[in-house]
């Protein structure tokens, strides 16, 4: 720094340095501030192009920057002057001050010196001293080693009557080979001699207590160890402990096996354990000690690798007798009340196996273990299905009861209906929640693939639901065929209450079941299931079935009365009709108490459009003109054979009546069916039987006053008024002396009657 | 058939009784009995000539009343019984008797085929089969591939055998059969089993169906609700000895075993309305033909319970509406044929 300023070439030249610096582009040598600054060119510069004013003012401007920078420069030396000054005093007091080190260093070499000399004399002095020590110390662990050699057969002694075998077998073991190396010496020997004794003793103590199995699991395995470490062979006592661990599990597994009812008939369900703490019982007591046998096997022999395979065996023998045990058990489970308690029991079942996998891993006893959950799943499965089958028996039953005590039976239908559905539904729904439990998260065995998958699927979906729907069909169809040869031993209103059912299960029920089913059961469909419209296509068949039956038997009642009817009298003497037969009456009476009943549970149907006096004016159509005609024509004995001819030509035409045919799910369809089926039967009496005059107007005012109320019920009057022209006309055929009765007394009988 | 025309003969009253004439030998004939209240009944005898597929008639007076069930003789082609309804003082009776026809029939019918409808010739009463005590035949069995000397009648609840002697001019009860039970029962069918040298019966009433022992007059099988209703009809298999068919108002068809009456062997359920006839072919037993008031006749092909099942009729589903029929033109168009004027005429 001093250097700096002192050796500038000028003040000013630094001054435009330093500009110039600033301004380093500037090439222009008149710049006075640049580097290549020209003081020649820059004068002629000036001279050449400068006023003389403008020359001055140039000068006296220079001067005066000359002036200012000549001021500053004497400010710069003056300073530096001074630091130069401090400085210089600086190291005049660093020389004064090195020199005094100088001297303390020299002091420290020479105390240094000293010390090392003293060390070295003194250890000198101490190593005779140190290699002493040592010596003795030596001695002394020897003596000690000597001396718990000397004593170590009293101590193995004592030992041996406080029973401390581990302790004695861990003293004796460290000494073993001291004295075997110093066998030679007659001391030693004398002591080793002892030793073996005493050891000796202790393994036939030892021996003994392990020959009397009494003690525990642990205790055993200790003294299996410690016979190990006495150099015992070890296959023998593998088999010896394999042995008693057997006889130990087998009193557990007879434990047990009291535990199962001797004899399931005895009636005394509450002296017997429930499934789950059987299972808690079986867990505890042998699966524990099963666990136990096999991890501490596997530490004893854990060098003896092909023990393992003797392992395997013993374990598997135990386990399959264990599991014939747990399979018993769970087999006189057979009440389906509480299914937590089986899947709990079960599943305990399933997470205490688990230690056994851990432990075994190449075992197959955890896989007996799944397969017995599984088929204790299945047959709860199966239990459920037969417990539902007779729920539903048994409601049947109660419908059944209900139905035949006669208060208000006809009201209560719909209620009934709907009341027999609704359990049913909420069955099927607690069963579901029960046999839910069985995959629930917390079961270790629900996460099993058989569990995700094939139970849901094949187990509950098909086993269980679909098996109830298909046997809800089922037995609806057997109600028609066992009660089509005993003549209706089903009430007709239970057909028509089930008929209803199916149908309902058809539209609705069977695919809300079946979409709560696969919800609740996350059903992944990899086998092929029985799809939904299949069921349906199968309750529609049944509801079909069932209505038809209905028909049938409902027809087939009326059928008898009416046939009864006509073939009790005696058609050619009696009286002239003065009222309508009973028995009509009583047929309108049926008919209409069949359409009240019909009518609560199915909807009204289609109906071709009436006339507009439907019970009068077709009739009086039907019974004036045509049939006028038609016995006009009969009766002339001229010509028979138009009226036959005429008559078929007529039927040809008409459309043919199918009597037993189909019916279609609505009130008007079922009614026709039984009307037909009704008349027809009168048909066919009619034309066995032979009429006198008032035989054919009796049937006449009788078919008159069928007419009157009949045609309200069907689809299709003109039916009813062909059938009943049929009826007259058969009659009037089969009438020894036909005179038709006028049809204005007809209807004044009818409804006066 | 398959180009054969189907042979219809229309008849000019309603009629109800048909029979085949099993005692001719050299034609397909058969026996039809009219039903009519105001007019003379009539039998018609109808020849059908399967070569030329046509078919003869001839007309015979029966003017005792009208036929509701009509029997061949087996041994006798001119013999032949009916059961008839006859109107008297505004009652009517249900008689039976046994009939000859006239001797010239043929001969007079083929010279002058229109004049026999305008004069026929009348039956000639052989005996009644009626006594004071039993009245109402149903029907009258002749009894089959016998000498024509021994028919059953069925009247109320009694079943009648009866002897005819003096060439059917005489006729007495040689044993008799009653039907015991509440109520009012009555036979409504029957039939002779052709099995077991003629001594079985077979009767239907009510819905049930009972054998009968014709040695000893007793009871021996009883198929109590056969049929849900009605028994109609019945008919023995022709080969097997056991197996019956029946038919009733409950429109099924059903095959017994005799010898197990609880279940049937099978049971057809095709017709719409009540099944009043059923008949087996006489040859070829796995053919049954029922005829119901549905208006329609069914020929059933039952080859399983055939005396044949897995015989020569392997083939037989594709044969059995054209080929079969051809081949068996005497025996199934007999039958065919019997049913169709029974019922197009009643319907």
């Amino acid at each position: 720094v001093l250097f700096l300023f002192v050796c500038s070439p000028s003040p000013c030249s630094f001054h435009w340095i330093r500009k110039a610096e600033e301004q380093p582009e500037s090439l222009d040598p008149c710049d006075i501030n640049g580097p290549h600054f020209d003081p020649e060119l820059f004068l002629n510069k000036l001279r050449r192009e400068c006023s003389l004013a403008e020359l001055m003012d140039q000068e006296t401007c220079m001067v005066k920057q000359i002036r200012s920078l000549d001021s500053d420069m004497q400010t710069l030396v003056y300073e530096n002057y001074n630091k130069f000054i401090s400085a210089t005093d600086t190291i005049r007091k660093m020389k004064n001050d090195f020199k005094k080190m100088e001297d303390e260093m020299d002091c420290l070499s020479a105390n240094m010196a000293a010390i090392t000399e003293f060390s070295a004399r003194i250890s000198g002095t101490l190593q005779d001293q140190h290699a002493q020590i040592t010596k003795l110390s030596g001695v002394h662990t020897l003596l000690r080693k000597l001396q718990f050699l000397f004593e170590l057969p009293a101590r193995l002694n004592k030992c041996l009557e406080l029973q401390a075998y581990a302790q004695a077998v861990r003293s004796h073991r460290r000494a073993r080979c001291v004295l075997q190396q110093y066998s030679h010496l007659p001391s030693f020997k004398g002591i080793q001699d002892d030793c073996h004794a005493i050891m000796d003793k202790l393994a036939q103590e030892l021996r003994q207590k392990f020959r009397d199995g009494g003690s525990s699991a642990k205790d055993l395995s200790e003294c299996v160890e410690l016979l190990l470490q006495l150099d015992e062979p070890a296959e023998e006592l593998c088999d010896k402990f394999l042995s008693h661990a057997q006889s130990r599990l087998e009193s557990d597994l007879q434990g047990l096996e009291a535990e199962i009812r001797p004899y399931p008939t005895i009636p005394s369900p509450t002296s017997n354990t429930d499934i789950l703490e059987f299972i808690d019982r079986g867990c505890n007591e042998f699966v524990s000690s099963l666990c136990l046998v096999i991890t501490s096997y596997q530490e004893l022999f854990i060098n003896h690798a092909q023990k393992g395979e003797l392992l395997n065996a013993f374990v598997d023998d135990l386990a399959a007798r264990y599991f014939s045990l747990v399979e018993r058990r769970i087999q006189e489970e057979k009440g389906v009340a509480d299914n937590s308690l089986l899947v709990r029991a079960l599943d305990r079942f399933h997470r205490r196996l688990q230690a056994v996998t851990k432990l075994l891993p190449g075992s197959a006893v955890p896989n007996q273990g799944t397969e017995i959950v599984i088929r204790a799943a299945t047959e709860r499965v199966k239990q459920y299905l037969s417990a539902l089958q007779s729920f539903y028996m048994d409601s049947l039953t109660d419908v059944r009861q209900a139905l035949a005590t006669p208060r208000d039976a006809p009201n209560s239908l719909p209620e009934l209906l709907s009341s027999l559905s609704a359990s049913i539904l909420n069955q099927i729904k607690s069963v579901l929640a029960s046999v839910h439990l069985f995959t629930a998260k917390d079961i270790t065995f629900s996460n099993k693939p058989y569990f995700k998958g094939e139970f849901c699927s094949q187990g509950v979906r098909e086993s269980l639901v679909v098996s109830f729907i298909k046997f809800v069909c089922q037995s609806s169809r057997q109600f028609c065929e066992s009660a089509g040869d005993k003549g209706g031993s089903t009430p007709p209103a239970l057909l028509l209450l089930l008929s209803r059912l199916c149908l309902d299960y058809e539209t609705s029920t069977i695919s809300y079941i079946l979409t709560l089913t696969d919800e609740q059961f996350l059903v992944q469909h990899h086998s092929p299931v029985t799809p939904v419209t299949t069921l349906c296509a199968e309750a529609r068949e049944a509801a079909q079935k069932l209505l038809n039956h209905y028909v049938k038997v409902q027809g087939l009642i009326i059928s008898q009365m009416l046939r009864k009817s006509v073939e009790t009298r005696d058609w050619v003497n009696t009286i002239e009709p003065r009222n309508v037969r009973a028995v009509m009456k009583r047929v309108v009476e049926d008919t209409t108490s069949i359409d009240v009943q019909v009518g609560l549970l199915y909807e009204e149907g289609v109906r071709k459009a009436h006339s507009s006096d439907s019970s009068k004016r077709t009739f009086s159509v039907y019974s004036s003109s045509r049939q006028q005609a038609r016995y006009a024509a009969s009766y002339t004995p001229s010509a028979p054979m138009d009226t036959n001819l005429l008559s078929n030509i007529h039927k040809l035409f008409s459309e043919r009546i199918d009597i037993f045919s189909s019916v279609e799910f609505n009130k008007v369809s079922v009614m026709t069916g039984i009307i037909k089926i009704s008349l027809k039967t009168f048909l066919e009496c009619v034309r066995l039987r032979t009429f006198g005059r008032y035989g054919l107007q009796q049937i006449q005012v009788d078919c008159h006053y069928l007419q009157m109320y009949l045609w309200r019920f069907v689809s299709d009057e003109n039916l009813v008024h062909f059938m009943l022209d049929e009826i007259v006309g058969s009659s009037a055929h089969r009438c020894l002396d036909p005179a038709p009765m006028e049809q204005s007394v007809i209807e004044v009988i009818c409804e006066r009657g | 058939m398959e180009d054969d025309a189907p042979v219809i003969y229309g008849l000019e009253f309603q009629a109800r009784a048909l029979t085949a004439q099993t005692a001719e030998t050299d034609a397909i004939r058969f026996l039809v009995g009219t039903q009519s209240l105001k007019f003379d009944n009539q039998i018609h005898i109808i020849d059908f000539d399967d070569e030329n597929n046509i078919i003869n008639k001839n007309v015979l007076l029966h003017q005792a009343g009208e036929i509701w069930h009509i029997g061949a003789s087996p041994a006798d082609k001119a013999v032949l019984t009916t059961c008839y309804n006859k109107t008297s003082d505004s009652r009517v009776v249900s008689c039976a008797a046994v009939w000859r026809m006239p001797s010239d029939w043929e001969t007079g019918s083929h010279e002058s085929p229109d004049d026999s409808a305008h004069n026929p010739q009348t039956l000639e009463l052989l005996c009644h089969l009626d006594d004071s005590a039993h009245s109402n035949a149903a029907c009258v069995l002749w009894e089959p591939m016998g000498d024509g000397k021994r028919v059953i009648s069925l009247a109320d609840n009694h079943a009648l055998l009866w002897d005819l002697q003096e060439s059917s001019t005489q006729a007495t009860v040689s044993s008799t059969a009653t039907l015991e039970g509440k109520g009012q029962l009555k036979f409504t069918s029957g039939k002779w089993s052709p099995h077991h040298n003629c001594s079985q019966l077979a009767t239907a009433n009510d819905t049930a169906i009972r054998g009968w022992d014709l040695r000893t007059m007793s009871q021996i099988y009883c198929i109590e609700n056969a049929h849900g209703q009605l028994v109609r009809d019945l008919d023995f298999n022709p080969n097997r000895q056991y197996y019956l068919a029946s038919c009733g108002d409950d429109c099924k068809v059903k095959f017994w075993d005799v010898r197990n009456v609880q279940e049937p062997v099978k049971s057809l359920e095709e017709h719409s309305h009540w099944v009043w006839s059923v008949r087996y072919n006489h040859s070829h037993d796995q053919l049954v033909l029922t005829a119901s008031s549905d208006s329609r006749l069914i020929l059933s092909n039952m080859v399983s319970i055939s005396s044949e099942p897995f015989g020569h009729l392997v083939d037989d589903e594709e044969l059995s509406e054209g080929e079969d029929n051809h081949q068996e033109d005497n025996q199934s168009n007999k039958k065919k044929k019997k049913v169709l004027i029974n019922y197009s005429s009643f319907e």
